[in-house]
């Protein structure tokens, strides 16, 4: 042989000098220091704290027009009015129970609605019985707004907490339904063929491909659900309604206190922002084999 | 099976399919016996898969007459590996299977495709050629006696596809399942059938027997010989 074809490793030197404890480690000679070139059509570097920017900056417009008198507290309150009603309402306890009361609303018509939509993307996307009886009705329930049903809620079931559940419920199980059904009926054929290949019984195919194809679907849905609950929240604790945030802010309207229905706005924000947060962990927790995709 | 006395795995007679009133398979009358490798050589649109699915039993509401015996066991190794990607490996690869030790036998089974350790990952999580040696698990698991293998390694790269070809071999050679391997790739039908039709125009153009031990590769002169017939066959023309 003349011609030399022992193999080297990359970075490793001759190997006369390997004989070092060391272990040939590519990574060490070579240099990997951050580069900084971005390419030239990108948005550009992200920036820091980019997303609390926009937020900290209307805040100081508030603090500044009302410090300045520009911004008359009728029309909106002045920021410290609004932390220290914040805190009056929590010291005598109103602020806490009536957000209890909005949170079981919420929270009860969510999940009888999630789970009707469940239940019946079930039975009309796994037979076609199911299909003919359930999925016309719901498309055309889906057509008409949830909250144009609340006069004949309201006959029906007076107006106690019943209607209200009532309405949320309803409102809800539309987009579970709705994204759970399209999402079983769109089970990739090639599984049903390997499901046949495989002999899986019915019971089988459903619990194991069925169901958990579906599944991303029903996740979609159910963010969706969570805003449109407390949508529904909103509006029917603003009619009739003797206790709840929603109510709390419909008397501070009769008395032009704008700073409680800041305070509401808060509550509903963080309260619409932090269930949101739930689901989607819920779904990152549910869909853990889908982060594999992205990276 | 009544008036052979052979032993066959399958056996069709007269079967013929076709699609919009125009015939995809035309009579084929196909035997392979337990444990034969047979390899199913053709251009696109000849039929190849057709039949294949005939004989998975796949093509409900295909229009079609003739006969066909296939043995109830029987498994599908698919050209993507069809693996579902919210089971983890080693449930995609006992997925259907009862009994107390279906665990304990797909991890077996991972093992002789060289993936032991990886029962746990998500299929998303391996290669293209780990992804296929996974469905191969998966079929082979079942111990079946007729496995079907519509192009299983078209979509690999080259290097990948000379070593499922080692594996499957082998595997093959330990199991001992009757074969039947679609595919496009004449060096691929070669290296690993006893048996190679050529199916043209819906019917049989080609049979040849390879008569070679494996490993194969050292045989240049004969396989130079096989290639040489069966790209005829295809009508390739053979420039030398």
């Amino acid at each position: 042989m003349s011609v030399s074809v022992e193999p080297r490793r990359f970075g490793s030197g001759l190997a006369g000098d390997a004989d070092t404890d060391q272990k040939p480690d590519p990574g060490a000679t070579a240099d990997l220091s951050p580069r900084t070139t971005r390419s030239r059509l990108a948005p550009g570097k992200p920036i820091k704290f980019g997303l609390v920017i926009g937020p900290a900056l209307l805040l100081v417009a508030w603090i500044v027009t009302s410090a300045t008198g520009v911004l008359d507290p009728k029309t909106l309150s002045a920021p410290w009015t609004v932390v220290t009603t914040a805190w009056e309402l929590i010291g005598d306890g109103r602020l806490q129970s009536n957000m209890w009361t909005s949170v079981q609303r919420a929270l009860i018509g969510g999940v009888i609605g999630v789970v009707l939509g469940l239940v019946l993307a079930l039975a009309a996307g796994l037979s076609r019985i199911g299909e003919a009886l359930i999925d016309g009705p719901v498309q055309i329930k889906r057509s008409i707004p949830t909250l144009a049903l609340m006069p004949l809620a309201i006959l029906w079931f007076g107006i106690g907490e019943e209607m209200k559940i009532l309405l949320i419920a309803l409102s809800v199980f539309v987009p579970v339904y709705i994204n759970t059904y399209s999402a079983l009926r769109g089970i990739d054929a090639r599984y049903v063929e390997l499901a046949e290949t495989l002999d899986l019984s019915r019971a089988r195919f459903v619990r194991r491909i069925a169901l958990p194809g579906a599944l991303p679907g029903f996740f979609t849905g159910l963010r969706l659900s969570v805003t449109i609950a407390w949508l529904a929240l909103v509006v029917v604790e603003q009619v009739n309604a003797s206790s709840g945030i929603g109510y709390l802010m419909y008397q501070a309207r009769n008395y032009g206190m704008t700073e409680i229905i800041i305070v509401g706005l808060v509550v509903y924000a963080i309260l619409g922002f932090g269930s949101d947060l739930l689901v989607r962990a819920a779904e990152r927790k549910a869909l853990a084999w889908r982060r594999t995709i992205g990276n | 099976m009544a008036q052979d006395d052979r032993q066959l795995t399958v056996r069709t007679r007269g079967l013929s399919r076709g699609f919009d009133g125009r015939a995809v398979l035309n009579n084929i009358d196909l035997e392979i016996a337990p444990g034969e490798f047979v390899a199913l050589l053709g251009r696109s649109g000849s039929g190849k898969s057709t039949l294949l699915r005939a004989l998975a039993e796949l093509d409900h509401g295909v229009p079609g007459s003739g006969t066909l015996e296939v043995p109830q066991k029987r498994a599908v190794v698919f050209q993507d590996s069809r693996l579902l990607p919210w089971a983890r490996v080693l449930d995609n690869v006992i997925l259907g299977l009862d009994g107390d030790d279906a665990a304990e036998r797909g991890r077996t089974a991972l093992a002789e495709v060289g993936l032991a350790g990886r029962e746990k990952a998500w299929p998303t999580e391996l290669s293209g050629g780990e992804q296929q040696r996974v469905s191969l698990a998966r079929s082979l698991v079942r111990e079946p006696e007729l496995l079907l293998a519509d192009e299983p390694f078209g979509a690999l790269d080259a290097l990948t596809k000379i070593r499922m070809h080692g594996l499957l071999q082998e595997l093959c050679a330990k199991h001992r399942p009757a074969v039947l391997l679609v595919t496009h790739d004449v060096d691929e039908a070669i290296a690993l059938a006893d048996r190679v039709l050529v199916l043209d125009h819906g019917s049989f153009a080609v049979e040849l027997t390879i008569d070679l031990p494996h490993p194969r590769a050292d045989h240049v002169v004969e396989i130079a010989e096989y290639r040489r017939t069966l790209l005829e066959a295809l009508g390739v023309e053979v420039s030398v």
